[in-house]
């Protein structure tokens, strides 16, 4: 199994205040490895760092190559998609605009075409949607939005953060359901962040758990589920 | 109704020139969220630059066509050089930006071609548009351009992938960063865009107010009326507050007694401010709700 993305010593700071104190994890090619930890871990702070959008030493590399001092919009290019906190919907475009948005670095056109309708037929919701105001959906509707607008890159690694914040649990059972599938048959390597724990287990492969900006855990993830004392410790149920 | 059908027909021209102004001021302010103040100023320059060109014997379209691609690079030049490095500055900075520029342009436009009223060309001619003594045939060319700029602005907007990229980097530059889209660029070519466009309403306001550096100061007070009153997060509104605008201006000049020419100017700000009393967003914008 080859490492895709390696990071390593990872510091990040936001002006004087540092909020990462290296960080050292990494994952393979087709994982889905989820980073847990409570309020205010680094989580987010962790793959804003991977895509440059905060300031950050140490090394992170993605396919042998290093991402350090590259642009948000040229990381992109590697074909790393980021569905950030909050979902970045495009409001006020259509839902269609926001998948051909996705898209937008690639030039095949007849590819995106294709891959609209793949969208669609992961998530039929959105086909009947399509011509509306991307905000006028509903908070289950907009992650399925941002999913599928991550997937229209065709990335090869998928950063997801939060998924399930606001959503009420049948919701986000579907949305980690199709997030598996998106996994194993489209072969698109997930790092999920998540507060919900006990699902984000049950869907990942690795895990890490993150305190105060350290990775203090990592390993399997059936073996953190099945660890009552980590899971008392640090994961909270 | 002679009268009032000839004023309206008027309004129309004059406002799809405050239209083009409005539309290059939020098209700026959609990508900045500051006022272009030098956005006449920068016009100005313009037309000049297309009135040097006929003076060196240019014919008018290829003048035209010249000074736009001019203006698209200008505008660009101006947002890299001097309010790129101004993107986190705080706002009174970036007024002071826009007030310097005003002041640069205005007076080297004075120092290269003096302040002296100069003539300027009309490709249409002035003679009355097919036959009616309702509107000239400027003012016909006016709105025709106008017209023209519109839809290919709409279609450019609408069904290009670049349009759609400057659209999603001024709506949610965060997101639009994410998806791969370079959002410094997309400012910049806004600025571009924008400077065209206000070339385009001086070259075709000059014959009507004749050419000198302080003949956009009017029209770019209309210009931010028309873009004020449709909303200045709306490009739609921006040009429907230009043709209102217009249209008001003529209408109250001809009917309201004790009006006339002179006042004009206060009486169609007057009606935006009721407007605005109404509807702070004016008739097209979203209301705006940050978090603090």
């Amino acid at each position: 199994m080859t490492t895709l993305l390696n990071v390593k010593d990872l510091r990040a700071y936001y002006g004087q205040v540092q909020a990462l104190h290296g960080l050292t994890f990494s994952l393979n090619e087709g994982s889905l490895t989820t980073l847990l930890g409570a309020n205010g871990a680094g989580k987010t702070t962790t793959l804003r760092a991977i895509c440059n959008m905060v300031r950050s030493t140490g090394g992170i590399e993605f396919d042998g190559k290093p991402l350090n001092n590259r642009s948000t919009e040229s990381i992109v290019r590697y074909g790393i998609a980021h569905v950030p906190q909050g979902r970045g919907t495009f409001t006020t475009m259509t839902v269609e605009e926001n998948l051909q948005l996705g898209a937008i670095t690639r030039k095949d056109n007849a590819g995106i075409v294709s891959d609209i309708e793949r969208m669609y037929a992961h998530f039929p919701v959105l086909k009947q949607r399509h011509t509306q105001q991307a905000g006028t959906l509903s908070g289950g509707e907009q992650q399925m939005l941002a999913v599928a607008r991550a997937l229209m890159l065709r990335p090869r690694l998928m950063l997801l953060d939060e998924p399930s914040f606001g959503l009420a649990p049948l919701v986000v059972r579907d949305l980690f359901g199709i997030l598996g599938k998106i996994n194993r048959e489209d072969k698109v390597s997930i790092l999920v962040v998540e507060q919900n724990a006990q699902l984000a287990l049950e869907l990942a492969d690795q895990a890490y758990v993150i305190e105060t900006g350290r990775i203090v855990m990592s390993g399997n993830a059936k073996d953190i589920a099945n660890n009552e004392e980590i899971r008392k410790s640090y994961l909270g149920y | 109704m002679e009268l009032f059908t000839n004023q309206v027909l008027a309004g129309i021209a004059t406002g799809a020139i405050y239209a083009c102004m409005a539309l290059a001021v939020v098209m700026i302010y959609q990508a900045i969220d500051h006022l272009n103040f030098a956005q006449g100023e920068m016009a100005m320059f313009s037309t000049f630059i297309s009135w040097q060109l006929m003076q060196w014997g240019v014919p008018y379209w290829g003048a035209f066509a010249i000074t736009l691609a001019l203006s698209f690079i200008g505008g660009i030049a101006i947002e890299r050089i001097l309010f790129k490095p101004l993107a986190k500055a705080p706002v009174l900075t970036n007024v002071a930006g826009f007030i310097a520029l005003f002041a640069i342009i205005n007076s080297s436009a004075g120092l290269i071609w003096d302040f002296t009223i100069k003539q300027y060309p009309t490709p249409f001619g002035s003679s009355p548009f097919l036959g009616s003594q309702l509107i000239s045939t400027h003012q016909a060319g006016m709105i025709g351009v106008t017209v023209l700029l519109l839809l290919g602005l709409y279609f450019f907007f609408q069904y290009t992938r670049i349009g759609l990229a400057m659209r999603a980097a001024a709506s949610v530059p965060e997101s639009a960063r994410l998806v791969g889209i370079n959002t410094s660029w997309m400012i910049a070519l806004g600025w571009g865009m924008a400077t065209a466009i206000g070339a385009i309403a001086g070259m075709l306001i000059a014959p009507v107010v004749f050419l000198e550096p302080n003949m956009m100061g009017g029209v770019l007070i209309y210009g931010f009326a028309a873009a004020v009153l449709g909303g200045l997060t709306s490009p739609f509104g921006a040009v429907v507050g230009g043709f209102l605008v217009g249209i008001f201006e003529n209408l109250a000049g001809t009917y309201i007694p004790g009006v006339g020419n002179e006042l004009k100017l206060p009486i169609a700000l007057a009606l935006i401010i009721s407007v605005l009393v109404v509807k702070p967003a004016g008739l097209f914008g979203r209301h705006i709700v940050k978090r603090v």
